[in-house]
């Protein structure tokens, strides 16, 4: 288990990559138009299931939404 | 296709983009910017609830509409471009709204961070359409650094409030070297009419189709506000003058 933030919250998660990170939270990797990045880059969905992550390290994930 | 709108050297026959926000319901959106004539939609970008994932309203106009990611809420350059970079890999699309806040009650643009901002995302081979101030100082800049169009605001976002400084967006609208986009503060009709006779090349309106009484009706009605606009505009209107000139013939008039 490994401490990070995951959209702006602290969060335990055994997940070792991306992938496993979307896996855990229930999201379909093949899921349209999300997102993700890592310690402020941008990680290409293709790199999802090898992009490791590492304690402390601060996650988003976005999806477009309403907006004007 | 007559006089269309070219931005960044895409071609649209609309010269109204709206957003997708603050509607009463998904039917009622959809319905609305079938009804706007809208081409180009714009969206925010958010995180994820974490609780899984359920699919978003996105997935419905993806296909039909071209969509303009935007960088709403943002303060800081950093958190814009790293917002911007997220958009594009979520949408697969170059184009961004970029916006940067420096109040956030007002919602008026930080003209220093949008201009550093709107810099490094031209730099980085974003074609960058920014909010931004009603001041032709401004708008130079943007222009400057390599923005494919500027969007001055007409008055508060959502504030329906029109266009404040019909004279400034006049200016811009004459100097500006990239198309002009009248962007926030739209109230009706008449708002959006005006924006084009005073030389803007688009309007961007959200609120105020969104919360009007009559979503649908309201985006018709700004899609016949902006085309007759853009017609008035054209077609060269007369000078205001302070005197009357009479219309009739002066001559052969009865009892005379």
């Amino acid at each position: 288990m490994m401490r990070l933030r995951v959209n702006g919250e602290e969060t335990e998660l055994a997940a070792a990559t991306i992938a496993e990170l979307l896996a855990e939270r229930g999201i379909d990797p093949k899921t349209r138009f999300l997102a993700v990045a890592v310690n402020g880059s941008v990680v290409r969905r293709a790199e999802w299931p090898m992009a490791s992550l590492a304690a402390g390290d601060n996650v988003e994930i976005v999806r477009p939404l309403q907006g004007g | 296709m007559t006089d269309p709108l070219v931005i960044a050297g895409t071609t649209f026959s609309s010269r109204l983009i709206a957003g997708t926000a603050r509607f009463p319901n998904q039917q009622v959106m959809l319905d609305a910017l079938a009804a706007s004539g809208a081409e180009l939609v714009t969206a925010s970008i958010r995180r994820i609830s974490l609780e899984g994932y359920s699919g978003s309203l996105i997935d419905l106009l993806g296909d039909k509409y071209r969509i303009l990611p935007n960088t709403a809420g943002c303060v800081t350059a950093r958190d814009a471009i790293l917002t911007a970079e997220l958009a594009r890999e979520a949408l697969d699309t170059n184009w961004v709204k970029l916006e940067l806040i420096g109040d956030r009650e007002l919602l008026y643009p930080d003209v220093e961070q949008l201009v550093h901002a709107a810099d490094e995302l031209v730099r980085k081979g974003f074609v960058v359409l920014p909010y931004c101030n009603e001041d032709p100082v401004s708008c130079q800049k943007l222009a400057d650094v390599g923005c494919a169009a500027v969007m001055p605001l007409g008055s508060l976002i959502g504030s329906g409030m029109g266009i404040a400084n019909p004279a400034a967006i006049e200016l811009i609208c004459a100097r500006s070297p990239v198309p002009v986009v009248l962007d926030a503060g739209i109230g009706t009709a008449s708002d959006a009419a005006q924006a084009m006779e005073l030389g803007c090349d688009a309007v961007m309106i959200d609120t105020a189709i969104a919360k009007s009484h009559d979503p649908v009706r309201m985006a018709a009605a700004m899609r016949a506000a902006v085309e007759g606009g853009r017609l008035a505009r054209l077609a060269g209107r007369i000078p205001k003058q302070r005197f009357a000139e009479p219309s009739s013939p002066q001559l052969g008039l009865v009892g005379s």
